[in-house]
């Protein structure tokens, strides 16, 4: 017998009309939104859940001992475990609620880096991450002795393995924290070959999946990496609502992040004793509604299959990849094997804030600027970049609009 | 189809935009700064000369950013030469109201030719996320004349 993988067919018209925003004109035309890698749009499956949840279901979570308290409860936890499936974790005790990606990083960073990492242990970041999973490292370098060294990217914009292996060959280091997709270059990285060669020397692996997570399956037993960390609003889900995935016996290790309510177990004047994992880390009334949204926005990813989705999102790139390259003088950023849905393109004789406006009073939304990136930046030699990023809901009309766009914009500058 | 970004990328700021005739260091200088846009990635350094008398007699420019930051840097070059410190605070607060407001405030006569040649800038203000590339020059040309390095439009 053979099993064959079924595909279910990817519906971009029908995805469309999920998502109430796309049928807005801007300035008097169709929008093209291709900035969905700085956040995504909401289908109205998730409005529509969130505002359930405020009018009919809305109360504080895991202390009424009433009815609505212990359905929003209900909910909240429900979304605890929506984010384990999705993540494939070990258990839903290993899901910590965050606020997005840059609170989960910030919070491995504190309570791991100060409470586990030892001074003189060494954290081994990118040239490609985003600021979130750079600061929060140089605030734990400088606040307690650790040394941070980058791992250089190829010219095509992958991780350099040899490099990287270098810097973990003396054993220092006690943590990778690497993108697993960049959000300026679109490069996808290998993931469970960076598990397995952090953990050849003795380090764990944190993974900011905050774009990965839009557009494959992440499973984490399979990667076999320690930390990963996504947010909500990039899923098509709210802002206010991030995760944390950690493996239990570290959550465990780890002493609390922020102190308050809902992450005790007592409380004297004298001392608290910390609430079992995952509470210990969600302090104070956590982003109730939101949560519950993002649980509606990974059943709506879940619904219309990660494979589908991949598929239609290759489609995507290969076509941007062949229109955008034809344009005399564009020069694209980024040439991985394995990537995502993300162009980062230069135009000679237009600056990237130019090339916005312009596209902007086409209908045309795309990103322009360092996009939190300064390093890479710097590695590609230039100041900003102008950036299409795309969705579920994105066409490949959206696409030729994009390089019609382009070519208006180099005449008006020509 | 650009009928309506006319008035924010006219002829002048294309122009200059393209071919800045001060957008070079000064080999001998009085004043420097630079200003820089943390959200955007602009930056601009910038050298200034003062005459025998003490009016401004040069200033010169190296800029990393787009059509309305150079356009702007270079038209403060062309139009705060030969005035005094003080004067060239005025056309700098001009400036900044031109390119939130659109409108030109009322400045003393001697400014007043100075501040026409900065209404082609006066499109940034419909625009609420460009009007800093439009103002960074010159507060890094205040930040030159007060002896401060650096400069932030943010």
């Amino acid at each position: 017998m053979s099993v064959g993988v079924s595909v279910r067919p990817f519906d971009v018209a029908r995805v469309r009309a999920d998502f109430p925003i796309l049928a807005q004109k801007i300035y008097g035309r169709d929008l093209v939104f291709l900035d969905s890698a700085a956040s995504a749009q909401k289908p109205r499956a998730v409005i529509a859940a969130m505002t359930e949840a405020m009018e009919r279901q809305y109360a504080n979570v895991h202390r009424g001992i009433y009815w609505l308290s212990e359905r929003a409860t209900e909910a909240y936890e429900n979304a605890r475990d929506a984010a384990a499936r999705l993540l494939k974790a070990y258990d839903r005790s290993e899901i910590v609620f965050t606020r997005n990606s840059t609170e989960a990083i910030n919070l491995v960073a504190h309570s791991y880096g100060r409470g586990v990492l030892r001074p003189g242990q060494a954290v081994v970041i990118s040239e490609m991450e985003h600021h979130a999973n750079i600061v929060p490292w140089q605030m734990l370098r400088d606040a307690h002795g650790i040394d941070l060294r980058v791992a250089p990217i190829t010219d095509s914009g992958e991780i350099d393995l040899v490099s990287l292996a270098r810097l973990l060959e003396d054993g220092r280091v006690g943590l990778v924290a690497l993108t697993h997709m960049s959000n300026v270059l679109g490069t996808c990285t290998p993931a469970r070959r960076l598990a397995a060669l952090a953990h050849a020397h003795g380090a764990k692996l944190l993974l900011d999946g905050s774009q990965a997570i839009v557009h494959r399956i992440v499973d984490v037993q399979e990667i076999d990496c320690d930390f990963y960390v996504f947010t909500g609003h990039k899923l098509y889900g709210p802002t206010g609502i991030g995760v944390l995935w950690a493996r239990h016996e570290l959550l465990e290790q780890m002493p609390p992040f922020l102190g308050g309510g809902d992450m005790i177990s007592s409380v004297s004047f004298a001392r608290s004793e910390w609430a079992a994992v995952p509470h210990k880390f969600e302090a104070g009334t956590p982003p109730i509604v939101e949560a519950i949204g993002l649980a509606t926005a990974i059943a709506y990813v879940e619904a219309l299959g990660y494979e589908a989705i991949a598929a239609h999102e290759t489609t995507l790139v290969d076509h941007a990849l062949s229109r955008l390259s034809s344009i005399p003088g564009l020069r694209i950023f980024g040439h991985a094997q394995d990537r995502g849905g993300v162009v980062s393109f230069a135009l000679e004789g237009a600056h990237s804030h130019d090339i916005a406006t312009l596209l902007d009073r086409q209908g045309i939304a795309v990103r322009a600027g360092h996009h939190c990136a300064e390093p890479l930046m710097q590695r590609l030699g230039v100041e900003s970049t102008a950036r299409a990023s795309f969705g579920l809901y994105t066409t490949k009309d959206e696409i030729d609009a994009l390089a019609e766009g382009i070519d208006r914009v180099r005449e008006f500058f020509a | 189809m650009f009928e309506d970004l006319r008035d924010l990328y006219q002829e002048v700021i294309l122009d200059h935009g393209r071919r800045p005739r001060h957008g070079s260091r000064l080999a001998a200088f009085d004043a420097t700064a630079r200003g820089d846009n943390p959200l955007c990635g602009d930056r601009i350094a910038l050298w200034l000369k003062y005459a025998e008398g003490g009016a401004i007699e040069r200033v010169g420019f190296e800029a990393k950013g787009c059509a309305i930051s150079i356009a702007s840097a270079d038209l403060m070059a062309e139009t705060v030469a030969g005035i005094s410190d003080e004067e060239a605070r005025q056309l700098a607060a001009a400036l900044q109201a031109l390119a939130k407001t659109g409108d030109a405030p009322i400045v003393p006569e001697p400014l007043a030719e100075r501040l026409e040649r900065l209404l082609p800038l006066a499109g940034v203000h419909e625009f609420p996320s460009r009007v800093k590339c439009a103002t960074l020059p010159w507060h890094a040309l205040l930040a030159a004349l007060t002896g401060r390095e650096n400069a932030t439009s943010e």
